[in-house]
């Protein structure tokens, strides 16, 4: 019965789908497959203590946080906040979209702003209020909901798929250390040059249909007197 | 391609080196054990510190210690975890009031010692054969002196009770890629590819690599929405499906295993499995539609899957 060698696999889909702890799935899923494939006690604690180490490298991050914090403390999100500023004639859709480039261009080099509840919460929804009072609109609830609706999904996208080009993310070490197990050698930096045309074109995409979206919701929602009426 | 890599060390400076990399990031979660033992606001402190100093030795004697040590010590680890009884102590946040006045003091300078980090670890993966791992490390250093020229109020103690400070906020769960990338492994070792791609080849014909590259990134897609996690899928469909359909046929595994993630990441945008993602943000920003972040990111997910799936088969 080779089948049963899959429980682990099993064990993995069906523990996230039900949302037991993350971290009780992967330890159950370990111990039941070195179980079943006759590894044993000491060749489970073997195999963990060999692949923990081997991985070793994702545990990086934990360097990095000597200064993220410190950071912080020093006014990084504040000067974030200063070069949204900077935007052009801004509408609530423009933006979102900066911040989705900024997001990812400096995700790119692992840096964070703090994410929903750090930067679009209390720095991005109010410039965007702002932006729509600028053009001699009440900001309306529904357009609103619309707009956060966006600014979390920009938060995301341009996050996904931006910290893979920093080269000692989580994900590229994931991906090299699972094709070593598979006997292919590559190198984070290659990784992250593969990645580049792709996560532009995230960004991008994201930005273009954004700001279309946006600029319908504004003639549905303020009839057509639109952005440039003010100017 | 010319060899930009004009800077060589010998074999034996990365490995020494390394091991200075991992002895200082053991002990700076053995710093975090310590101090939350000692809190007394914090609810769990024997669970916290089993957590982090457990981490903290594994980590940074990992390159000695006898490797069933490890695995034990990992087990340890994970207990703690398991039982929810790794909590947070006393947070030092800093006030507004504070980083605004550092701001006004620094100003746009503070983008240098935000971007030194990446910068280092990019040059020396372009330029040497210096780890990455230890071109972060030395990135690390130069952003922490500038940190500390900026300011006097960034002491050495500063830097560590921040680095806690994210350590407690990010919990056990930012032990999870490294957890998965271990079982993973695991699964590598009971042969559990072999199980899973046996039974794919029912379906899928071997030898027919675009079809495989089509199943491939599908699968980490909508295998990822039932986890919610791209990071468990990949182990289990690379070694599965990735490996035997699509990289056994000579195609490129830098692009085909970058990409793979990626296509994960465009589930990830379309499950309410991925809760930290998409399902709490509509609680932090008072959003009405439970599905509102989700709806917004449907349609870029299947537009980014479709050119994934193109790249991977043109450039294969």
């Amino acid at each position: 019965m080779e089948l049963i060698k899959l429980i682990g696999v099993v064990i993995v889909i069906a523990g996230f789908a039900l949302k037991l702890d993350s971290i009780l799935i992967i330890f159950l899923a370990a111990v039941s497959t070195a179980l079943v494939s006759g590894l044993g006690v000491g060749g489970l604690l073997e195999q963990l203590g060999v692949n923990f180490v081997a991985n070793r490298s994702m545990a990086i991050f934990i360097m990095i946080l000597l200064i993220t914090g410190v950071l912080e403390r020093n006014g990084l999100r504040e000067a974030a906040a200063d070069l949204m500023r900077k935007v052009k004639s801004a509408t609530a859709g423009k933006l979102v979209c900066a911040y989705g480039v900024l997001r990812g261009f400096f995700g790119a080099f692992n840096v964070g702003f703090g994410g929903v509840a750090g930067f679009v919460r209390p720095v991005l929804l109010p410039m965007a209020e702002g932006a729509i009072k600028n053009q001699g609109h009440e900001p309306d609830e529904e357009h609103m909901e619309d707009v956060k609706g966006m600014a979390s999904a920009m938060e995301n996208i341009a996050w996904f798929f931006c910290q893979v080009l920093f080269v000692g993310g989580a994900g590229g070490i994931l991906v090299q250390n699972t094709l070593q197990s598979l006997g292919y050698e590559v190198e984070l930096v290659d990784l992250a040059v593969t990645e580049l045309p792709i996560a532009i074109i995230a960004v991008v995409l994201a930005s273009v249909l954004f700001i279309m979206k946006d600029k319908k919701l504004t003639k549905k929602y303020y009839g057509d007197k639109n952005t440039k009426a003010k100017k | 391609m010319i060899d930009m890599k004009f800077l060589q060390v010998p074999a034996e400076f990365n490995t020494v080196m390394l091991d200075v990399v991992w002895i200082i990031v053991g002990l700076i979660a053995f710093y975090a054990g310590i101090k939350n033992l000692l809190d007394k606001e914090n609810p769990s402190r024997i669970g916290t510190a089993v957590f982090w100093c457990s981490f903290g030795v594994v980590t940074a004697l990992g390159s000695w210690l006898p490797p069933k040590v490890s695995g034990a010590l990992v087990i340890v680890m994970c207990m703690p975890a398991i039982f929810k009884k790794v909590k947070v102590g006393r947070v030092n946040v800093p006030s507004k009031e504070y980083t605004k006045a550092q701001y006004s003091k620094i100003g746009m300078k503070i983008f240098v010692p935000a971007l030194t980090v990446a910068v280092m670890s990019l040059f020396f993966a372009l330029f040497s054969n210096v780890s990455s791992m230890i071109g972060i490390t030395i990135g690390v250093g130069i952003s922490m002196a500038l940190l500390m020229v900026y300011s006097r109020d960034n002491k050495p103690k500063v830097f560590l009770d921040d680095s806690e400070r994210f350590l407690s906020l990010m919990g056990p769960l930012c032990m999870l890629p490294q957890l998965l990338g271990c079982l993973g492994g695991v699964f590598t070792a009971a042969g559990v590819g072999d199980v899973v791609a046996s039974l794919v080849g029912n379906v899928v014909p071997e030898g027919n690599v675009n079809l495989g590259i089509v199943v491939y990134a599908i699968g980490m897609m909508l295998f990822t929405m039932i986890m919610g996690n791209a990071y468990a899928a990949i182990t289990v469909m690379t070694v599965g499906i990735g490996g035997p359909f699509v990289l056994a046929y000579g195609a490129n595994p830098v692009v085909i295993g970058m990409l793979a993630l990626t296509c994960g990441f465009c589930g990830t945008l379309c499950t309410p499995m991925a809760a930290n993602f998409n399902i709490v943000p509509v609680a932090i920003l008072d959003m009405k539609d439970r599905w509102g972040v989700i709806k917004n990111q449907v349609l870029v997910a299947i537009i980014m899957i479709t050119i994934q799936i193109c790249f991977m088969i043109a450039f294969k």
